[in-house]
């Protein structure tokens, strides 16, 4: 009887010991992968932010595409303005609308070289426009991100007379829907924010999610603090321009092939 | 003999009286109508735009507070530089200073996206913004100017008027300043980084202050018939005369600097030459009618003496003061900003190109309130206190007239 026994038990006991491996795997992976550090770092909600990082967008002149407008399209879905949203301005003059990020098309008059580019709030490092802001509603956050705070925006628009980048936007009337995560109203200034609700959670911006997607590559979105970031790297092997440098703003975002 | 200089206030009992106060309330009410308008409905009703976000209700505001500033002259000459022929004057031209600046700022505060909001600009301050700064100096200044008032007409209080006059001097001087620094420190715009800004906005709240304080003296003294003498007001005139040439002075610098950088030709280009309306302004309203036509009225030796001839250049003063603030608030504006040097460039949000800009009416009504606002007060004002002599003729002014005379 203890023979017949014995293969019986071995197969059982094999397979028992498999399932007891496995249940035990499947109990702790994932706590094991919880605690692993998160490959994108996402600041806790409730500390504020540093300067440690420098948050910055490089933008690739060279691979902008002339017709291509993916930028645009997903800044205006993100945060709910323009032709994606047509609910919103619609008594607003085509000068009126609100314009957070805009493609730009130069041709040099010297060699009638054309090239695009995406052009948006460049969160200077010494922004002008929070220089002339009367209540310190348009500031600069620690990270760099130059933002405007809507509950103290007495919308006088002296920001948008000197941002050097036109790169306001004064609403001017009622809107309907907007998103909860990019508050925007009547009266009040706005600009580009970096996606810094995207950003906040560890995220990249919605123009440079797009270009990426469409195979277009001309955005790179990272912390110009570090060293090994793909923004730095890239900026340190092929250089990076600000527009209207001569103005010493040191913006964040940078241009190559212009 | 000279003649006691005495203040009342004026009858006040005239139809005109009642008609003017009424034709002021009614401008008032109706800027009031354009301003709850443009509040509901959203900027989107105006001529403005992300393009040009400053426009007629701008040029308006600051007409009046540079004159506000400019039109405390004849007090600051009679208390600060002891002249005694503007000594008479100094109470009408505190008045005025109060009243044009409340008229200004009331436009300034309507025209916001959010006036409601009004009390945070009060309580949130930014210093290194010049608009900061401004919020504390005008209403330093409405402050300083109404002890000032005070003090000149509380006969007790009479001795210490020089100091707080001295001070008003002292206090719209780097108002005005920091009013011309509103633009001269905007880096962005060609039309605008200058440092000559500040003082020429200086320069030009002489110029404007002066023109308006001739009209409402010879207005306020022709309508109550109370006599105006020739003394002060051709002393007036031609200090007139030295302002709007000091203007001329700082606008010819100006033009010529901006000239002489390569960068700068376009911007130059647009306003001298190819800016259309901008360059109509420039050349026919401020330059022709608004500066050389009232100087020479002013020291020509028969057309400088006669009444409506000094009335006239006064009146074009204010008209060519018009459109100088038109020419460098709306044209600094409608000339595209230079992002990229040597190129062309074309946007879907109007970049590289000239910007457009129609006023619309609530603009101009709401200016317009301001500017009536500014008179209402001071009609009320001379009706209520003592600020106007009962006479301004020769002999109680100037001692001296009074010894020819004899």
């Amino acid at each position: 009887m203890s023979d017949i026994s014995k293969p019986k038990d071995k197969a059982r006991r094999k397979f028992m010991l498999k399932a007891g491996v496995a249940a035990g795997a499947a109990a702790i992976a994932p706590g094991v992968f919880l605690t692993m550090p998160a490959p994108a770092q996402a600041k806790p909600a409730n500390q504020p932010v540093t300067s440690s990082k420098r948050w910055g967008i490089l933008v690739d002149a060279n691979k902008c595409g002339d017709g291509c407008n993916a930028c645009v399209t997903a800044c205006e879905k993100q945060n709910g303005w323009g032709a994606a949203n047509p609910s919103e301005e619609t008594h607003s003059r085509p000068e009126q609308k609100a314009q957070w990020i805009r493609k730009v098309t130069i041709r040099d008059k010297a060699t009638q070289h054309v090239t695009t580019l995406p052009m948006m709030c460049q969160h200077c490092e010494t922004p002008p426009c929070a220089d002339v802001c009367p209540t310190g509603a348009s500031f600069k956050r620690a990270d760099g991100i130059v933002l405007v705070d809507k509950h103290i925006c007495i919308g006088c628009r002296y920001c948008m007379m000197a941002c050097p980048y036109k790169a306001r936007s004064f609403i001017h009337e009622d809107l309907k829907n907007q998103k909860p995560w990019a508050p925007r109203g009547k009266g009040t200034v706005e600009a580009c924010t970096l996606c810094v609700d995207l950003v906040d959670e560890g995220n990249i911006p919605a123009c440079v999610d797009a270009c990426n997607s469409t195979k277009g590559g001309a955005l790179t979105f990272g912390d110009l603090y570090d060293e090994n970031s793909e923004i730095s790297r890239e900026l340190k092997t092929y250089g990076g321009k600000e527009i209207r440098a001569d103005l010493g703003l040191n913006t964040g975002v940078r241009y190559r092939g212009i | 003999m000279k003649q006691l200089l005495t203040y009342r206030e004026i009858e006040g009992k005239s139809t005109g009286f009642w008609i003017l106060l009424g034709g002021l309330g009614v401008l008032i009410a109706l800027a009031l109508g354009a301003v709850l308008y443009m509040e509901h409905y959203g900027h989107y009703v105006t001529g403005m735009s992300n393009q040009i976000v400053w426009g007629m209700p701008h040029v308006f505001a600051i007409f009046l507070i540079v004159t506000a500033s400019g039109i405390l002259n004849p007090a600051s000459i009679g208390t600060v530089f002891g002249k005694t022929v503007y000594k008479p004057l100094g109470r009408l031209s505190a008045l005025l200073a109060i009243s044009m600046l409340i008229g200004g700022l009331m436009i300034l505060v309507l025209d916001l996206g959010h006036p409601d909001r009004l009390i945070v600009a009060m309580t949130y301050y930014n210093f290194k913004s010049i608009f900061a700064w401004n919020i504390i100096l005008y209403n330093g200044f409405l402050a300083v100017t109404a002890v000032y008032i005070w003090l000149m007409m509380e006969r007790k209080m009479n001795k210490y008027y020089p100091a707080a006059g001295l001070v008003a001097f002292v206090w719209r001087l780097v108002l005005t300043t920091g009013t011309g620094s509103i633009f001269g420190f905007i880096v962005a715009r060609e039309g605008y980084d200058s440092a000559l800004l500040a003082p020429m906005f200086v320069i030009m709240s002489f110029a404007y202050g002066l023109a308006v304080f001739i009209l409402v003296l010879m207005a306020a003294y022709a309508w109550t018939k109370r006599p105006l003498g020739d003394v002060v007001l051709f002393r007036l005139k031609n200090l007139l005369g030295v302002f709007i040439a000091s203007v001329l002075y700082f606008v010819i610098v100006y033009h010529l600097t901006n000239l002489y950088f390569t960068g700068h030709h376009g911007v130059e280009r647009f306003i001298l030459l190819d800016g259309g309306i901008f360059t109509g302004l420039f050349w026919i309203v401020q330059i022709l009618i608004g500066s050389v036509l009232p100087l020479a009225m002013v020291y020509h030796p028969t057309i400088g003496k006669s009444r409506p001839a000094i009335a006239a250049a006064a009146a074009l003063v204010v008209i060519g003061g018009f459109a100088q603030l038109y020419v460098l608030l709306i044209g600094g504006q409608a000339y595209p900003l230079n992002m990229f040097p040597g190129y062309e460039v074309t946007s879907s949000f109007f970049d590289g190109q000239v910007n457009s800009y129609s006023p619309s009416i609530w603009e101009i009504t709401l200016g317009v309130g301001g500017i009536a606002t500014a008179l209402l007060m001071v009609t009320i004002a001379v009706r209520v206190l003592k600020f106007l002599p009962v006479s301004l003729e020769d002999s109680v002014v100037d001692p001296h007239a009074a010894t020819k005379a004899d």
